[in-house]
């Protein structure tokens, strides 16, 4: 028996490359979103913010495009095994991807609303946690390609820095509020944005998560504690 | 979940606990149930152990050990020529009837090896009934088909074999077609409805197991699922194993998958786990269709 990695029917090949490629295209286009949106937020730039938003309706078109190859190749190929996992991780990565735009979407317009206000405060922290989740949607995504499990439980172990990054913030922006309720309206908003971006993490950690599914077969979502390898 | 031995026997069972933090590594693990597999008390059928097969000088079947549970529905999947079928074929010593045939190891059904020369083969035939690829009526009524067996061993009450006729057929899903006629040809039936009918004329010696060598090939998608239904069903009272090139209908099927290759038996597991994470590769390219 052959092990090459080719299928004997080249079209369905040439579909999964397809999905796979449509899947990379879209994360990159998520990393790039993020990117210029905290950009927006700590150059107060209102004027790429709004690009920002505008160009979300690309990355749900995409979602739409992707689920529709995912259900095309589930009708027509009964996929199974490893390509059963890798479409059913697409469909479900898609939606991760997707939410991520919709969270760079809510910091371009919490972005908007405090650069009409003089500014709290120099943003530290919020580009430091941003640059970790978006690391974290680019390692999850290489996982993907590379189907390296290793490094999608490293993206999992990220999260932790991510979350703590956000308790801190919290706490940084209601010290600023107990001082002054003048800045209650901004703390709050600087604050959201701090969870957009925990929750950004969050589902670049499903994405991994999903990789370790795809290439092992073995799901690890759910766990009190994350195994020490998979 | 799917158990791969080194030479050891292949027995799949119920799926066990979901995965945990602390789960040991795969071979740990693997080991632990060739010796839980190999000292409880399974509800196995039958046992193969160590089964060698040839057609003349060509060793068909390598060193063959798995087990076939019982009341449940086990598929042989495979390409041509893997040896699935051959291994059917030995669980009622279909192959006897094949010249130049010689087979090694043991089968094993209830404990009882059916190749020991004490064997009433006729029995074990009765016990374990056979569903072939192309529907093989007899060229009789339908009733007659139904009771053939059982005349043959000089039953001939007839309310007995009324109540044979109607038992079988409506556990093969066919008597509310065919109540009304009941002493018409065979012949006159739908393709679909005479391999029911093969089913039934099956069932009537009431078996412990069916063996199904390509039963839906060469019926239509309507008179498949019926089939298929039909399978869900019997299973409950009878154990089934069925061979099949259909790989869909092997996962909508059957509880247990083997899968076979040049004659060995490459990976054998519970079929949800076969279909969405074999452990071979060999298994992953053949159901992905990477094969060749």
């Amino acid at each position: 028996m052959s092990t090459s990695m080719e299928h004997t029917d080249k079209r369905y090949e040439e579909e999964l490359k397809k999905l796979r490629e449509e899947i990379l295209y879209m994360g990159g286009m998520i990393e790039d979103q993020i990117q210029k949106s905290i950009k927006s937020l700590v150059e107060r730039d209102s004027k790429l913010a709004e690009v920002i938003i505008e160009r979300d309706h690309e990355v749900n078109r995409l979602d739409v495009d992707i689920d529709d190859i995912c259900v095309r190749l589930l009708a027509l190929h009964q996929p199974a095994g490893r390509d059963l996992r890798f479409i059913t991780t697409g469909l479900k990565i898609t939606t991760d991807l997707e939410r991520i735009g919709d969270m760079a979407v809510n910091i371009c317009e919490r972005a908007l609303e405090l650069n009409q206000e003089p500014q709290l405060k120099p943003y530290i922290d919020i580009p430091r946690m941003a640059r970790v989740a978006q690391r974290m949607i680019r390692e999850s995504l290489d996982a993907f390609v590379r189907e390296d499990t290793e490094l999608a439980l490293k993206v999992c172990k990220d999260d932790e820095e991510v979350d703590q990054l956000n308790s801190q913030i919290f706490r940084e922006v209601v010290t600023f509020m107990i001082d002054d309720p003048h800045t209650i309206n901004r703390a709050i908003k600087i604050s959201s944005i701090s969870k957009y971006l925990e929750r950004i993490a969050d589902h670049a950690t499903n994405i991994a998560e999903m990789v370790i599914f795809m290439v092992k077969g073995k799901s690890i979502r759910h766990l009190k504690e994350l195994p020490p390898t998979v | 979940m799917t158990k791969m031995l080194n030479g050891g026997k292949m027995s799949a069972q119920e799926p066990t606990e979901a995965v945990t933090a602390s789960r040991p590594s795969m071979k740990a693990m693997d080991t632990s149930v060739i010796k839980a597999s190999s000292g409880a008390p399974v509800n196995n059928i039958f046992s193969v152990e160590n089964v060698d097969f040839y057609y003349g000088e060509k060793r068909a079947l390598k060193s063959i050990n798995l087990e076939i549970g019982e009341k449940k529905a086990t598929a042989f999947i495979g390409p041509s020529g893997c040896g699935k079928t051959t291994l059917l074929r030995c669980l009622n010593r279909m192959n006897d009837l094949v010249l130049n045939t010689r087979v090694t190891g043991q089968i094993k059904l209830d404990g009882k090896n059916i190749y020991d020369p004490a064997m009433d083969v006729i029995n074990l035939r009765r016990r374990v009934g056979m569903i072939f690829q192309k529907w093989n009526p007899f060229p009789k009524s339908i009733y007659e088909n139904i009771i053939y067996g059982l005349r043959i061993v000089g039953i001939n009450n007839r309310s007995y074999l009324d109540e044979v006729v109607e038992t079988s057929l409506r556990r093969a899903a066919l008597w509310d077609e065919v109540k009304d006629s009941l002493h018409k040809s065979a012949a006159d039936l739908s393709g679909g409805q005479q391999q029911r009918l093969c089913i039934a004329r099956a069932l009537a010696v009431e078996p412990d197991v069916l063996l199904m060598d390509e039963p839906c090939s060469a019926l239509d998608p309507i008179s498949t699922a019926k089939i298929e239904e039909l399978i869900h069903e019997l299973k409950d009272t009878f154990t089934i194993v069925i061979v099949t090139h259909n790989m869909q209908q092997a996962a909508r099927v059957s509880d247990y998958t083997a899968f076979f290759y040049l004659g060995e038996l490459i990976e054998f597991g519970e079929t949800g786990k076969l279909f969405t994470a074999p452990e071979k590769r060999q298994t992953e390219d053949y159901i992905t269709g990477r094969f060749g």
